[in-house]
């Protein structure tokens, strides 16, 4: 038998999915005892090169309510020609193509090794994909200069037949149209005003859709002057991108120049409503500060007044916050029910806005990326990476997806925390308990990469009395309908399962099925979606909390007796992560501003499981002249990458050394951490910030911050000794804080 | 009773017609008859010029203070004036307050009379301060010298010799009054024209009125003399016509209706002489016509006159002493003043007149020659002054007959229509001549003629020249009434010389007169008339004379290039100077005191400080040493450079913007509007207003196009293609681009053609009909404020806007209410957000002119309430068609863009204690009560403002006005424009009727009537008019005409058109829609007399018809009244309005006319579509073509070519401008308004 270990792997590998729990306790009181709740991170469309899509329908249980789609799972009668459902039990005839069906002749859907099939369906007109750049004027010369380059780059990137819009606004929002020989014609909105949908249909020429379907098809026949495929109007957007120039209107002394970010919102928003609902579309938005005017206002244009910080916003003193939260949420409500996505590339130096326009990226599956200026590495290659292509060629971004999930009875869901919002699909499925995003059973994400992922929270349902009997397996199935990048609508089933087993008698089996490290992140999940929601300390308690149990439930340990707790090894880390999630800016608001705050969590919440663990605890790499690269201790979280040049060695660099052919072997020292770091650029997305400091380097405040800080003012007693200078923070050291924690876990009181 | 003296002396022809002349115009009866022109000018104008003189001694007081002079001026006036004058005009004006006349004829006298006493007096006054004096002299004859020389320092020599030249002639002759009258000039050379022999008759008696000539003499006495008055004038004739040359400058105009009594006298010399009238004979005959018109109307003149009185007549003059006279007392009475006019008239209305003088000679024919002067004068003295004086005048009519026998006619028609009620029966006889009325006729006939036998010989032969003439007896002769074409033509002759403004309450010569002008001290005419020169004491006054006291304003006239623009005066940092307390500004009025240390405001009486730096003493007359250096010191009009302080915001303005916008909805595309537009723009942006001919236009221009929603452009130099904003949210409009939407002209030339090129066909498929109004002027406006400058918008639009946005309109146009109470609703703006628009562009200085292409309704009166306030106009082409209406709209566009404009400006009237502006027509916005805001103003636009009492005039100071026009120049630049003006006062109301325009009058009445068909139905606002002119003509005839039968028709002679202009008011289309007028005619004609000007309002009511005959001299043909019956079928005629140009063709021209004209013989053949004549190389051709370029060129907006062939169906709306014609719309035709009104007055009257 393989260890859990290798079963976990291999079930990510080929399902995309962790579970908290990989054996399920069978009653709804076990569940609750063991506190960390049966839950999953599944990645939809995890990258499967080995996984061929089948071209066929999939087959669906007739019952009405329940549709689940035929799976290894089932029973399967071939002389009868029929399947049993495994959630539902329903006996379901094959269709008149599966005729030939044998236990030899099986379709690949029966096959265990496909677990995750994914079929390509025929349905509705293939709509090529829409990219709705909406880019703002109020930068700097410099700036704009490297965003149209970046700009007019992506276009070559981009398929033929795509359909491309691009509206720009300043103080006015300008909808180009792109088809028009000789003069350039654009469509101006005020910046000020909030143009409901209606206004915007208004714009004419603009064909009339319906939103019935009728009305896509039309569409599609003539496609709105606004968005072109990019092979007739490469030239003429090319041309119109050059003489972009920045906002003519005057920015007077100690202001901010006007930026309509909202309207201009709106009016994409309202565009894509208006010419392509249901289709996969994604706006992109540029921006280079914060919305000053208009609906979704920021901050207003007195630059004596900054702009708001958390202290503001503890104390309510931000004007603008609600009402603009208010405002981007809608419109990212109304862009997600039409399945539009929203991705906002952020480049200032002062915050832009991310708190109040989050929402949009979050709830269609948007990028959220941000900078210093756009006339970075960090942005232009972000940027590309947006676009970049997996083995077919084919963009590693898909559209329009919907996740259902199909329990077998004794599950119900309970909620999903992740890039999607709610389709209030009522159903047997849907517990009354919700956890993050609940209340339904199907999730609609508008966009989505392969490395999107859900934290998808579970419920059993069967009272203590009436637990499920030994040997019995749950099952649970999760089917993603989305548009592929080259246009096909493809659905991708994975139907996993899992066995029940009785927390009373079996768990050490449990304990041992325990993940840490995905129950870790669904954990933080929770920790970091009711962080939006409540303050600060009060998710630290109910973290701190959720721990202490945990470590009471599963620690060895004699009562109050601190020194003799133990923990297994499946839970060994879990303590470890906790500590660094808590000081992680996930949770923490200090030293960062509500914008990286949003930004952080926003990444956090869509990453996978290795992506958001190196996010809690960062990997620190060292480099010497002896040997390879080991890990020391946690590198920067998710968005940085310090490299962390010793005092020493900064001499040395700022001496010239490297230069010299005796020092050769020291200027390859200096060379191996910029090579890895770019391997580790290369893959991630967004792409980290890279910052190359030094000792006692402004920059490296950054890196401090994130290390563990073994040394305080805490434990002054390390003051003065070889192991150097204290790390100024207010944090406990994770050696403080496990001793706390295994105070509180043999504790009888807690 | 001066006439009556003089008449005595008439008999010797001279003598008689210079009194005649004086007096009553019958002088220049005879004058037709050698200066055939200048006579029946002198008439009219003398009149008034007389007056004039009398005035300007007031005037020249209170101008410059040289009260000394003015008063030496005054004396001198006096006691010539009632030798000469005074006659003359006592008999005109007043017959029934003879001494009102006699005083105020002394005035005017002295200067007419100008007789041998005040040339003594005067020439010693002046002599004293020469330079300074100048002016004063120059009130009277030597004054326009001495204005000359305000303009210019080096004058004062000049002035020196020009005053002693006048000094001389005027002492030697006549000379106060002849000087005074410069006007001698007019005369003179009409004279000249006419026959010598007559002048030499008159010289004898003439002497006072040759002694206008006198002056003239001195200068160029030998040449000018010559050609006026060589033959005819005696001697002292001779000088005045040399004075003519020299002085015409000076003596202009005020001179100039004096002189042209005498000259007219003198040709009236000449057509008394039996032998001379026979050269003029037809001449006369034709004058006669006129003549007789001007005495029944304006018997004031003639009537007065004791002459008549004294004559036989009187006693018939009593009841039908104009009836009987009318044949040949009427030419008599009237010859005088008509008759002299006539006699001027006869070279030039010749043509016109011959058909209708066939009649009149017959009527007259043998008086007038044989008659001599003196019967005729006596006859017009009879109409007027029916009793005593008829008697003798009417003989003396007699002689003048001939001429006056038309204009008798005419005259004595009204007054049959009066009288004939009465004592008809004796006219029954007569009655046949009259043709007219029966009514009229019938009674009156009988009386007059026995009458007109009794007085005169003449009678006789008038009685036989009548039969043939009564043919139409039943009715009033049409040529029997007053009839514009003689007052006009009469008025022209009068007028030779230059119009010197520095006499105080006199009238210039008439807007249709071509004359030039001499600031010294007065707004030209062309900036500033009124309609009375003489106002009334009191309010009493004016409320009894119900004349209405208005001025038409027209702050940046342009001026003809041979007068200098308004100077531009810098006062430096402290900006100009003005009174502490009403804020006047500096001007010719101040009196400076204490040495020149401080200034009196004549205004508020305040005393100011004189800023240091503004110091200059004062000469021993009192005035400032640099008086002439400076316009501010010493002429009418000129202009402040304005400091920071009036600036809006207390910043220097930006140079203003000109924005178009263009509807580019299916029908502009359609009817080719939107490339014609686009095509021309690129070379009309070239043309923008500018300062200096030399530089750029620093104007900036923006373009917009529109229908449902708003293009904006991108014209930045810096951009390879233009690039277009659409702005489809109209609910609230913005503008989209600043920076690249106004632009300079040269620096983008290649984009904006780029643009202009791209428009029409970036449209050329459109389908989309709907447009949007409101928010295409809030475009412009956001991008002005945007811009913070002003400037103006050039709207192009075509449609209703139906559109959904602010200011969308919806179809009300609903004939059922014509005639209704609501009527008056249609007139006022659908939806009151155009009010407030209109608000706001004014507060920014944001003018727009209005060009639309209708094709069915689009509620004119909704759309021009924001060009209307913003001091904008209305161009209005109904079912444009590019081929037949592209001329027209590109033309008015071309002048519509290059023309001079302010902007953003505020004018303000101040007046002298004691009046007040109350009221102002025009263009404009206001806020308050006293400011006139006008977001443009450009060269076209007039202000009629409405001057109340508040308190009492002193006739010693005069009223004083003083229009302040502060605004922004085209080249960015902060003004102010001043204009002066000062008018004379009286406390007799027969000076008030003596010294008033009846042109402005019907400006004002027009302005006011058309504006009150907003508030009340249009039944009630003509009654209201009709009632207002039964009173004041009324009130003439009660206080100010000599006692007569009621059944008489008195007019004044300044009003006797009056009547027959208002009549054309009352028919026109706002007032009387006809069937197939819309309401967004009456609505667009409503707004566009708004801001006429006063030439402007007498063509648009009394168009101008010229028989196309002669053409190959250089002169115009003399115009012929606008009724049917002057139109021969065998003849060409041009009617032009203002807005319209119809050429109409009879039915059996000449085919070799047709030839000449069309270049085709057949009358068939002609293309009645075509818009403008072939271009042939003939004479008649080439000069046809000349004189309607010249039209053109007069009229603000180009008139579009209208060929109407006779019985074509076009012609219709041809006859719809012959309006003295019943109209089809119920219109009155003039003869039976005239009836009407005298009804209307005998109501009020008894």
């Amino acid at each position: 038998m393989t260890t859990y270990q290798e079963f976990i792997q291999q079930n990510e590998d080929r399902d995309g999915v962790r579970f908290s729990w990989n054996l399920w306790p069978s009653s709804r009181l076990e569940a609750t005892r063991l506190v960390v709740p049966v839950s999953c991170l599944f990645t939809p469309l995890k990258e499967r090169p080995d996984l061929p899509p089948v071209q066929y329908e999939p087959v669906l249980c007739s019952r009405a309510n329940c549709k689940a789609v035929l799976n290894p799972l089932c029973q399967v009668d071939f002389r009868a020609k029929v399947w049993a459902c495994n959630f539902c039990f329903q006996r379901n005839p094959f269709p008149p193509s599966y005729a030939g069906i044998s236990e030899v002749n099986q379709p690949a859907e029966l096959m265990p090794q496909f677990s995750t099939i994914e079929y390509i369906v025929q349905r509705g007109p293939q709509t090529p994909l829409i990219f709705l750049y909406v880019v703002d004027t109020c930068l700097e010369e410099e700036d704009l200069q490297a965003l149209k380059g970046s700009l007019q780059m992506s276009l070559s990137l981009l398929p033929p037949n795509a359909l491309v819009g691009l509206i720009t606004f300043g103080r006015m929002v300008q909808v180009h149209e792109l088809s028009c020989e000789g003069i350039a014609k654009s469509y101006v909105f005020r910046g000020t005003k909030d143009l409901t949908s209606k206004q915007i249909q208004v714009v004419p020429w603009l064909p009339r859709m319906p939103l019935h379907r009728a009305g896509r098809r039309e569409a599609t026949r003539h496609p709105s002057l606004f968005l072109q495929p990019i092979h007739r109007v490469d030239m003429n957007l090319t041309d119109l991108l050059g003489e972009l120039q920045r906002d003519p209107w005057p920015v007077p002394q100690g202001k901010r120049p006007l930026r309509s970010t909202g309207v201009a919102l709106s009016v994409a928003v309202g565009l894509l409503e208006g010419t392509f609902p249901n289709t996969g579309a994604r706006v992109m938005l540029f921006v280079g500060g914060p919305p000053t005017q208009g609906p979704g206002m920021v901050v207003g244009d007195e630059l004596k007044i900054p702009i708001r910080s958390w202290h503001d916003i503890q104390k309510d003193n931000a004007r603008h916050l609600k009402k603009a939260t208010k405002f981007y949420e809608a419109l990212g409500n109304r862009s997600a029910a039409n399945g539009h996505s929203i991705d906002i590339y952020a480049c200032a130096l002062d915050q832009t806005g991310l708190l109040e326009m989050k929402c949009l990226s979050n709830l269609t599956g948007g990028h959220i990326v941000m900078g210093d200026s756009f006339n970075t590495s960090l942005f232009t290659q972000t940027f590309q990476g947006v676009f970049s292509k997996d083995h077919n060629g084919d963009f590693r971004m898909a559209f329009g997806g919907v996740l259902e999930i199909k329990t077998s009875r004794e599950l119900k869901v309970c909620g999903a925390i992740g890039p999607c919002v709610s389709l209030n699909s009522k159903g047997p499925y849907v517990s009354e308990n919700e956890m993050g995003i609940g209340g339904t059973n199907q999730w609609k994400m508008c966009s989505l990469t392969p490395s999107s992922t859900l934290g998808i929270y579970l419920e059993v349902v069967n009272q203590h009395n009436a637990p499920i009997p030994q040997g019995g397996r749950g099952a649970i199935q999760f089917v993603t309908q989305y548009q592929h990048s080259n246009t096909q609508k493809r659905i991708r089933v994975t139907t996993i399962t899992r066995n029940w087993a009785d927390a009373q008698s079996q768990i050490q089996h449990i304990e041992s099925s325990f993940d840490q490290e995905a129950a870790a992140v669904l954990m933080a999940r929770l920790g970091v979606f009711r962080a939006e929601s409540e303050e600060g300390p009060d998710v630290l308690r109910w973290l701190d909390r959720q721990l202490i149990r945990l470590c009471q439930k599963f620690g060895q340990y004699n009562k109050e007796d601190p020194t003799s707790f133990r923990l297994s090894e499946s839970l060994s880390l879990y303590p470890q992560f906790m500590f660094h999630l808590r000081r992680s800016p996930f949770l923490q608001v200090f030293n960062n501003s509500p914008d990286e705050s949003s930004y952080y969590r926003h990444h956090f919440t869509r990453q996978d499981l290795t992506q958001s663990l190196i996010m809690i605890q960062p990997i620190l790499y060292s480099y010497s002249f002896h040997g390879p690269p080991e890990v020391s201790l946690a590198p920067p979280t998710h968005p940085y990458r310090v490299c962390f040049v010793l005092q020493t060695i900064a001499q040395w660099q700022k001496a010239g050394y490297q230069e010299m052919p005796e020092y050769q072997n020291f200027k390859q020292l200096l060379k191996a951490p910029q090579d890895d770091a770019n391997d580790i650029l290369e893959t991630r997305f967004p792409m980290p910030r890279y910052i190359n400091t030094e000792h006692g380097g402004s920059q490296a405040r950054f890196l401090l911050s994130k290390v563990n800080p073994s040394q305080t003012h805490n434990n002054l007693y390390a003051w003065g000794q070889e192991s150097g200078a204290p790390i100024l923070t207010d944090d406990v050291s994770l050696q403080v804080f496990m001793d706390h924690l295994k105070k509180l876990a043999v504790s009888s009181s807690a | 009773m001066n006439v009556n003296q003089h008449t005595p002396m008439a008999p010797p022809y001279g003598q008689p017609q210079p009194s005649y002349g004086q007096p009553g115009y019958g002088q220049p009866t005879y004058a037709p008859l050698d200066s055939g022109y200048p006579a029946p000018y002198t008439p009219h104008n003398g009149p008034a010029s007389a007056y004039h003189p009398g005035i300007p001694p007031q005037g020249y007081s209170s101008f410059t203070s040289f009260p000394s002079k003015a008063m030496a001026a005054n004396p001198i006036s006096d006691p010539s004036s009632p030798l000469d004058l005074g006659p003359a005009r006592g008999p005109p004006t007043s017959g029934p307050t003879p001494v009102q006349a006699a005083s105020q004829y002394n005035q005017h006298s002295s200067g007419d009379m100008q007789n041998g006493p005040p040339p003594a007096t005067q020439a010693p006054p002046r002599p004293p301060a020469s330079l300074q004096y100048n002016p004063g002299g120059v009130n009277m004859s030597a004054q326009q010298p001495s204005f000359p020389q305000h303009y210019g320092p080096p004058p004062t020599m000049h002035q020196v010799t020009n005053q002693m030249t006048g000094m001389h002639i005027s002492s030697g002759p006549p000379t106060p009054a002849g000087p005074g009258y410069a006007p001698p000039p007019s005369s003179q050379p009409p004279t000249s024209h006419y026959s010598a022999p007559p002048q030499p008759s008159y010289s004898q008696s003439h002497p006072p009125a040759s002694s206008a000539p006198s002056q003239l003499p001195p200068s160029s006495a030998p040449a000018g003399s010559q050609q006026y008055y060589p033959s005819s004038a005696p001697p002292s004739q001779q000088p005045i016509s040399s004075l003519p040359p020299t002085s015409q400058q000076r003596f202009v105009s005020p001179g100039q209706p004096q002189h042209t009594f005498p000259p007219s006298s003198t040709s009236y010399a000449g057509p008394a002489p039996p032998p001379t009238q026979p050269a003029s004979t037809p001449v006369t005959q034709t004058q006669p016509p006129f003549l007789p018109h001007q005495p029944p109307f304006s018997s004031a003149p003639g009537g007065q006159p004791p002459a008549f009185t004294t004559g036989p007549p009187p006693p018939a003059q009593g009841s039908f002493p104009p009836q009987a006279p009318p044949p040949s007392s009427q030419p008599g009475s009237f010859p005088p003043p008509s008759s002299v006019s006539s006699g001027q008239y006869p070279s030039s209305m010749p043509p016109p007149q011959q058909p209708p003088q066939s009649q009149p000679p017959t009527y007259h024919p043998g008086p007038p020659p044989p008659q001599a002067q003196m019967p005729p004068t006596s006859i017009g003295q009879s109409n007027h002054q029916p009793p005593g004086p008829q008697g003798p005048p009417s003989p003396t009519g007699p002689l003048q007959q001939p001429p006056l026998q038309q204009g008798m006619q005419t005259g004595y028609p009204p007054q049959h229509n009066g009288a004939f009620g009465q004592p008809r029966s004796p006219q029954p006889g007569y009655g046949g001549p009259y043709q007219g009325q029966p009514n009229y006729g019938a009674p009156a006939p009988t009386p007059q003629a026995q009458k007109r036998l009794d007085p005169d010989a003449i009678p006789s032969p008038q009685a036989s020249d009548m039969p043939p003439v009564q043919k139409s007896r039943h009715r009033i002769d049409p040529d029997a009434i007053p009839s514009p074409i003689q007052v006009i033509e009469d008025d022209k002759a009068k007028t030779t010389e230059p119009f010197t403004t520095g006499v105080r309450g006199q009238a210039p010569p008439l807007v249709t007169t071509n004359f030039q002008v001499k600031d010294q001290g007065n707004a030209s005419p062309r900036f500033v008339r009124c309609t009375a020169y003489n106002m009334p004491c009191t309010a009493d006054m004016a409320k009894q004379s119900q004349v209405p006291l208005a001025a038409v304003i027209k702050p940046l006239a342009i001026l003809p290039p041979d007068e200098t623009p308004p100077y531009l005066v810098d006062h430096g940092e402290g900006g100009p100077i003005r009174c502490n307390r009403c804020k006047a500004y500096m001007c010719p009025y101040m009196q400076f005191i204490e040495g020149g240390r401080r200034f009196q405001c004549s205004f508020c009486s305040c005393v100011t400080e004189v800023p240091p730096h503004y110091f200059q003493h004062l000469d021993h007359t009192g005035r400032r040493v640099d008086c002439y250096d400076r316009p501010e010191l010493s002429l009418g009009s000129y202009e402040f450079l304005a400091t920071v302080d009036y600036c809006k915001n207390n910043k220097i303005p930006q140079p203003p913007a000109y924005i178009f916008l263009i509807d580019v909805s299916y029908n502009a595309v359609k009817s080719g509007l939107v490339s014609i537009i686009c095509q021309e723009l690129k070379s009309l942006l070239d043309h923008l207003p500018r300062e200096n001919p030399e530089m750029d236009s620093v104007i900036r221009v923006g373009f917009v196009t529109y229908n449902k929603v708003l293009h904006f452009y991108n014209v930045k130099s810096s951009l390879a293609q233009p690039q277009m904003l659409v702005v489809s949210d109209v609910s609230d409009m913005f503008v989209p681009l600043l920076d690249g939407f106004l632009v300079n002209v040269n620096e983008s030339r290649q984009v904006i053609e780029s643009l202009l090129d791209q428009i029409p066909e970036m449209f050329a498929d459109t389908r989309e009909t709907e447009t949007v109004f409101g928010p295409v002027i809030q475009a412009g406006l956001e991008a002005l404020k945007a811009a913070d400058c002003a400037g103006k918008l050039f709207v192009f639009h075509t449609s209703l806007p139906i559109a959904e946005a602010p200011g969308k309109l919806k179809n009300r146009e609903d004939k059922k209410l014509i005639g209704t109470d609501k009527e008056k609703s249609l007139f006022q703006p659908q939806a009151g957000f155009y009010n407030n628009l209109a608000k706001e562009c004014v507060t920014q200085g944001c003018c727009v002119d209005l060009f639309l292409f209708p094709n069915q309704y689009v509620d004119v009166a909704t759309l021009g309430v924001v060009p209307v306030s913003t001091g904008g106009s209305i161009y209005k082409y109904t079912y444009f068609q590019a081929e037949s209406d592209q001329e027209r709209f590109l033309n008015d566009l071309r002048r519509d863009v290059q023309k001079p404009v302010g902007f953003d400006a505020v004018m303000r009237v101040r007046t002298s204690t004691g009046i007040r502006a109350t009221d102002f027509f025009g263009s404009f916005f206001m806020n308050n009560t006293t400011d006139v805001e006008l977001a443009g103003l450009d060269c076209d636009k007039a202000i009629t403002v409405e001057f109340k009492h508040d308190d009492k005039l002193s006739e010693e100071t005069g009223a004083l006005m003083q229009c302040a026009v502060l605004y922004t120049s085209c080249s960015g630049q902060r003004r102010l424009r001043i204009h002066n003006m000062a008018v004379n006062c009286c406390s007799q109301l027969a000076d008030l009727y003596r010294n008033c325009e009846t042109d402005t009058i019907i400006n004002f009445l027009s302005k006011y009537a058309f504006r009150g068909v907003l508030n009340n139905p249009t039944k009630a606002v003509r009654d209201t008019l009709v009632n207002q002119c039964a009173q004041i003509l009324a009130c003439y005839r009660k206080n100010c005409a000599s006692p007569s039968s009621a059944g008489q028709l008195i007019l004044p002679e300044c009003m006797k058109l009056l009547p027959v202009y208002l009549n054309c008011v009352l028919k026109s289309d706002v007032l009387l829609p006809g069937a197939d007028v819309s309401l967004d005619d009456r609505a667009y004609l409503r707004q566009l007399i708004s801001c006429m000007d006063v030439a402007e309002t007498h063509v648009f009511f009394y168009p101008r018809l010229l028989p196309l005959v002669k053409l190959e001299s250089g002169a115009l043909p003399v115009a012929v009244r606008d009724s049917e019956e002057r139109l021969s079928k065998g003849g060409v005629y041009l009617l032009e309005t203002g807005l319209h140009l119809f050429l109409w063709v009879g039915a059996s021209v000449q085919q070799e006319l047709l030839l000449n004209i069309f270049g085709t013989p057949s009358f068939g053949q002609i293309d009645s579509s075509m818009t403008s004549l072939p271009v042939l190389e003939n004479p008649i051709s080439q000069r046809l073509r000349e004189i309607i370029d010249s039209f053109r060129a007069q009229r603000s907006r180009y008139m579009k070519l209208i060929l109407v062939k006779q019985e074509d169906r076009a012609e219709l709306m041809f006859k719809h401008f012959l309006v003295e014609d019943k109209s089809a719309s119920g219109g009155a035709s003039y003869v039976d308004f005239l009836c009407h009104m005298h009804k209307e007055i005998r109501q009020l009257l008894s």
